[in-house]
C-alpha cells in the first residue's frame, strides 16, 4: 500500500477525468443543479478518486478527442449491424451457428485501453471476451458464428484497437 | 400521452418496438443455442440494442414533455460498464469448470 501511494501520489486531483465523471454522474442522478447538489458533486468528485486511487493506477490523459468520437461512432454502428446479423442467425430455423474461439493478440499497452478493448468486444453482439490474459498479451474471444478466426481477430484489432491506441498512447 | 405530437408518438412507438424485438431475439437465442458459451451471447445482445431502443424511446418521450431524460444516459453507462464484466466472469467460470463447448476447447488454458 505504501509503495502504491508513493507511486501515484496522494494528490487530490490525480484523476481529472474520473473526478469529472463522478461529479457529472451525481448531477445527472439528481436531475437538478442547485448549490447543494453542485457542492456534493464537487466533494464526491474529489474524494472518491482519491479513495480508490490505490486500485486504479495513474490517471489517464486522452490524446485525441476526435478519435474518441470516431470510435464511439464505429462502436454504435457495429452494435446495430451485428445485432441484425445475430437476429437473423437466431431466428432462421435452418442455420446452425459455427462458434469458434478467436485468440486476439494485444498490441495496446495501457491497462485501461485493454479493459476498454475487451468491453467493446463483449458489447458488440456475436463476440464475448472470455479471458483477458495480460501476461500472454492476448484476449481469448468466443465468437458465435465465425468461419475465419484469423480474419475476425484482424478485423477487431483494426476497428477498435487502433483507435484506442491513438487515444491512450 | 394526449398532448404528444403524432410524429413524436410514432418515433417513440417505433423505438419501443425495435427494442422489444431485439430483446425477444435475445430470449429466442437463449432457447435455441446449444451450449453455455453461445447462450452467453444472448444477454449482451439484449442489453445493447434491446435496452438501447427502449431507453431512446424513453428519452424522446421525456424530452417531448420538456424534461431531458438524463437518467437514461446513466442506465446506458452503467450497462456498458457492468455487462462486459459479468459476461467475462461467467465465461471464466465456465472455462474453469470445462463446460462442453461446440467450438471445442481453446488450446490455451490457465
Amino acid at each position: 500500500m505504501a509503495t502504491t501511494e508513493a507511486a501515484h501520489g496522494k494528490r487530490w486531483f490525480g484523476h481529472p477525468i474520473m473526478s469529472a465523471m463522478v461529479a457529472a454522474g451525481w448531477l445527472t442522478l439528481q436531475q437538478a443543479i442547485d448549490p447543494g447538489n453542485v457542492l456534493t458533486a464537487i466533494v464526491l468528485g474529489l474524494v472518491i478518486p482519491r479513495l480508490v486511487s490505490g486500485f486504479i493506477g495513474p490517471g489517464v490523459t486522452l490524446k485525441s478527442a476526435a478519435t474518441v468520437l470516431r470510435l464511439v461512432g464505429i462502436v454504435v454502428w457495429d452494435i446495430i449491424m451485428s445485432n441484425i446479423t445475430v437476429a437473423r442467425l437466431a431466428l432462421s430455423p435452418t442455420r446452425v451457428p459455427q462458434p469458434a474461439w478467436v485468440p486476439v493478440p494485444l498490441d495496446i499497452q495501457h491497462p485501461n485501453g485493454v479493459a476498454l478493448f475487451a468491453s467493446i468486444i463483449t458489447m458488440t453482439p456475436g463476440t464475448v471476451s472470455c479471458i483477458i490474459d495480460e501476461r500472454r498479451r492476448e484476449i481469448l474471444v468466443h465468437a458465435l458464428d465465425c468461419d475465419d478466426p484469423v480474419a475476425a481477430a484482424r478485423d477487431m484489432k483494426a476497428r477498435y484497437e487502433a483507435p484506442l491506441r491513438e487515444i491512450f498512447e | 400521452m394526449d398532448n404528444l405530437h403524432p410524429v413524436v408518438e410514432i418515433i417513440v412507438v417505433a423505438m419501443l418496438l425495435i427494442g422489444a424485438f431485439f430483446a425477444l431475439v435475445g430470449a429466442v437465442g437463449m432457447l435455441r443455442f446449444k451450449d453455455f458459451f453461445q447462450r452467453l451471447h444472448a444477454p449482451t445482445k439484449a442489453t445493447t440494442l434491446g435496452v438501447g431502443g427502449v431507453l431512446i424511446a424513453s428519452m424522446i418521450y421525456s424530452a417531448a414533455n420538456g424534461r431531458f431524460g438524463t437518467h437514461e444516459l446513466l442506465i446506458t453507462l452503467f450497462l456498458f460498464v457492468t455487462a462486459p464484466v459479468s459476461a467475462n466472469l461467467m465465461a471464466k467460470a465456465a472455462l474453469h469448470l470445462k463446460l462442453p463447448s461446440k467450438a471445442g476447447h481453446p488450446q490455451k488454458k490457465d
